[in-house]
């Protein structure tokens, strides 16, 4: 085996379950990955934190043969690694949960746990019942909940994150398990039954790399974690001796302070929407609350609470089956988006890429669509140079990083993409925003950015419901919170009132939950 | 083994935004150049096989004349298309609309210029009815179009009695000089292609300069979305489909003044004809993006092997053969292209 021909950093150590040294990858116009470096011990769990963009995904594509590298080693056990498929790689021992589930909706959990590989008679026929047991088997042995014969399609995104690790886990030969942004989509709850099923797959012979924004995660389950920034290795550090400050300036190049309060918080600001008695046929029951001008009000609530529902009912998105709506002293009713955007509500979706965006269409496009016909146009004919004038202008106003209007918006990160769609609404003179988590999928020099812009927006006088999922960002963000379980709403927390454990007891009526999060706390 | 691991200290671009092109028109360009470029090669081909007939003057007129009535479909089919749904119905509408033609005419002895008015807007009818059933109703297009596709055709039959319904030659030679005469005094050059070419015209504008254009391509980037952004997405589907049945109600003139009557047993067939001229022109079936100038040339296409293939002694059958590898190999072309383009 000749060593080192390509990597000057280290030397190839047959003890580790992973290498990888000196590799590099580009694509045209862009160095993806340059001299990139990482090991995994054997039985530890090695989490992979980088902003978007750093080359975490392009590193996970070269390792399953996805993509082919330029130069570098990789070593799986004391053996090149030379996959050229995924298929390979999981031969070899290298299984990967990619961010996207890669399931088959109308198939049943047995049957997405073992494609490809089914329990066959005569090469030929399938064996439902053996590959029934089979599953059985292994969902037992993992301790998961879940049924073998459920469609994919009827289970929650978290069931169907366990069904992939069950499936990963089904390899015999599995020793490596990499697992890309795994809680992105779940609840604290879940998260603990994922890092249960984690530390239940480490044995002496096994190791774990965990890539996640998830700062409080990593503390929890990370054994050491290695920081990657712009296709570059910067660091790698035990742990339990690393603040979370540390990990995110080392990400990021610069300091950021965690430990932000809201802005500018009043309590006597005149009410502008004053929502009463919201109900939908599926979750809401009797959802009230105020919102006053220039105030962020924050929505907590665990997954599945409603907050999104709340918003989408409000918008006129989906069906209410009760409730008044009093804006600027005004009944109004709003059975569509289009309505809501004229009265001047404008909601950005959690979800971007479905419900945000025109991919395929230019920045400019996705920031005057909701403006084109009161604005931009007269008689029917667009007028361009006036679309892409106030675009130009937000560009600069928001800082949207774009080297054109023109380009299109696919091409921006995640961050400049929210942006564009904050521009959106604020080119269509909308008074007030409901962000429904505006950081998700942002990395977190982006995310410093966006509650800034927020801060200001509500300075300015605009007034913002944010939705979101991590409390941290609550607290940061908000002036009140309104707290949901279950479809209703079970508490409204001032800033002062508002912690960690406040908001978790208003939005469980477990006490074991408050104390699961006291434990997350002192993050 | 060493657990220190010592920073690798880089420099670091400012900006995190990959340097991609901006991959909208000049692919869009390309494309249409290639298209462009497909037509220029198979017309130099047929030009090379028989150079006396093909590239003669009065053939090349019978190839833009032939191209008439697939092209004003393919219009409607575009803007169909762009909104991610597609058009099953325009071939059987354009019939029923024919016989509708013939019927305010021929039967009811209405004024030309008022039954070709009421033509039109009978197929924008339908094409609001269709429309209707896509946006309101939430049918899938597919479904929607090919139950009208099968209402149509019946009705053209009971309504005709399945019987044609002629013109007559010197008591509507208006209607049928729509199509077979000449507005340029000199020239054979049929006003049909006329007609085309004015309706790709106000197709464009309506595509490329309108509020329609904008949302037409905007519903098919991401409905939802564009619903959320506070655009009665319903309504303006419904428009849409409209709009493109007024070019379907065109093409049903179109057709019965070419032919001097409305043949009711017609009409399947050019659906698919259509579908092929917008996709062999660059448009995505799966929507938000695709041009007139493509779909124009994909028409052309089409035409030029059908022309080329019969005057060299092609058998008829062949000619759907060799249309069939065709839109193959162009599609395919266009997959690769956009495959390489999205691993970059």
């Amino acid at each position: 085996m000749t060593v080192l021909e390509t990597s000057p950093a280290g030397v190839h150590d047959p003890t580790l379950l992973l290498q990888v040294e000196g590799v590099d990858k580009s694509f045209p116009g862009v160095k993806a990955l340059e001299g990139m470096r990482f090991d995994l011990r054997k039985g530890e769990v090695l989490g992979l934190v980088g902003e978007n963009g750093a080359g975490k995904s392009t590193l996970m594509k070269l390792l399953t043969g996805i993509y082919t590298r330029e130069t570098g080693e990789f070593w799986l056990d004391g053996s090149p690694l030379t996959a050229t498929t995924p298929k390979e790689a999981q031969e070899a021992g290298l299984s990967i949960i990619h961010q996207e589930l890669n399931l088959v909706p109308h198939l049943s959990v047995a049957e997405n746990i073992w494609l490809g590989r089914e329990p066959l008679s005569g090469g030929f026929f399938t064996r439902p019942g053996e590959q029934l047991r089979r599953t059985r088997e292994l969902l037992e042995r993992l301790e998961l909940n879940l049924d073998p014969k459920a469609a994919v399609s009827t289970l929650t995104v978290a069931k169907q994150q366990m069904v992939e690790i069950a499936k990963a886990l089904s390899f015999e030969t599995t020793k490596v398990l990499i697992m890309d942004e795994p809680t992105a989509a779940l609840n604290d709850a879940e998260v603990d039954q994922l890092h249960t099923l984690i530390r239940k797959f480490i044995t002496p012979d096994t190791g774990v790399v965990y890539i996640s924004h998830r700062m409080a995660e990593l503390k929890r389950i990370a054994d050491r974690i290695t920081v990657i920034r712009d296709g570059h290795y910067i660091d790698t550090m035990p742990m339990a001796e690393t603040s979370l400050d540390q990990v995110i300036s080392k990400m990021v190049g610069r300091a950021i302070n965690t430990s932000a309060r809201p802005e500018n918080v009043q309590d006597d600001r005149p009410i502008v929407l004053s929502v009463s008695g919201l109900s939908t046929k599926a979750l809401l029951k009797d959802v009230s609350f105020d919102l006053h001008r220039g105030e962020v009000l924050g929505f907590a609530g665990l997954m599945g609470a409603g907050r999104t529902e709340v918003a989408r009912a409000l918008v006129g998105a989906d069906p209410i089956t009760s409730g008044d709506v009093v804006l600027n002293g005004n009944p109004v009713t709003i059975h569509s988006p289009a309505k809501a955007a004229e009265v001047g509500i404008g909601y950005l979706s959690e979800d971007r890429k479905h419900y945000g965006l025109m991919l395929p269409q230019s920045v400019s496009h996705n920031i005057a669509i909701s403006s084109l016909g009161e604005k931009f146009s007269t008689a029917g004919f667009v007028k361009d140079k006036a679309m892409r004038e106030a675009a130009e202008a937000s560009r600069k106003l928001l800082s949207i990083k774009t080297p054109s209007v023109n380009q299109l918006v696919k091409y921006l990160s995640g961050g400049n993409q929210q942006k564009a769609i904050v521009a959106r609404w604020l080119v269509k003179d909308c008074d007030i925003l409901i962000f429904d988590e505006p950081t998700r999928g942002i990395d977190v020099g982006a995310k410093e950015e966006i509650y800034q812009l927020l801060n200001k927006l509500a300075e300015q006088g605009k007034s913002i419901i944010m939705i979101s999922s991590e409390l941290p960002e609550v607290l940061r963000m908000s002036h009140r919170v309104v707290v949901m379980a279950d479809g209703r709403v079970t508490g409204v927390l001032s800033a002062d009132e508002a912690n960690q454990e406040s908001i978790m007891r208003l939005a469980t009526h477990r006490d074991d939950a408050i104390t699961h999060v006291a434990e997350k706390a002192e993050n | 083994m060493s657990t220190e691991t010592k920073p690798t200290e880089t420099k670091v671009s400012e900006t995190t935004i990959k340097p991609a092109s901006r991959g909208g028109s000049w692919r869009e360009r390309l494309q249409q150049l290639m298209a462009l470029a497909g037509l220029v090669l198979i017309f130099a081909v047929f030009s090379v096989a028989s150079p006396l007939i093909f590239p003669s003057y009065s053939n090349v007129t019978t190839i833009l004349f032939s191209t008439t009535v697939v092209g004003l479909l393919a219009l409607a089919e575009t803007l169909i298309i762009i909104t991610s749904g597609i058009d099953l119905s325009v071939g059987t509408v354009m019939t029923l609309a024919a016989v509708m033609s013939a019927t305010f005419i021929v039967n009811w002895h209405i004024p030309v210029w008022l039954g070709i008015l009421m033509t039109i807007l009978f197929g924008g009818l339908i094409g609001l009815i269709n429309g209707f059933n896509v946006a309101i109703l939430r049918l899938p297009p597919f479904i929607a179009t090919l139950a009208m596709m099968l209402v149509a055709q019946g009705l053209a039959l009971v309504i005709s009695n399945a019987r044609p319904i002629y013109f007559d030659a010197k008591e509507h030679a208006r209607y049928i000089w729509l199509s077979t005469g000449s507005i340029i005094p000199g020239t054979r050059f049929p006003n049909a292609v006329i007609v085309l070419a004015l309706a790709a015209v106000v197709a464009f504008i309506l595509l490329n300069k309108t509020l329609l254009g904008r949302y037409d391509i905007s519903i098919g980037s991401n409905e939802e979305a564009t619903a959320l952004s506070g655009i009665n997405t319903k309504k303006w589907l419904i428009i849409i489909y409209a709009v493109a049945g007024l070019f379907v109600g065109l093409a049903a003139i179109m057709i019965s003044a070419r032919l001097g009557s409305a043949q009711p047993a017609t009409g399947l067939g050019y659906e698919l004809q259509a579908i092929a001229a917008v996709v062999i022109g660059g448009t995505s079936l799966s929507g938000g993006k695709g041009t007139i100038v493509g779909t124009i040339i994909g028409a052309l296409i089409i035409s030029v092997i059908n022309n080329g293939l019969q005057i060299m002694s092609v058998r008829q059958e062949w000619q759907n053969v060799i249309l069939g590898l065709v839109i193959l190999v162009v599609v395919f072309i266009d997959q690769l292209r956009a495959r390489r383009a999205a691993t970059t």
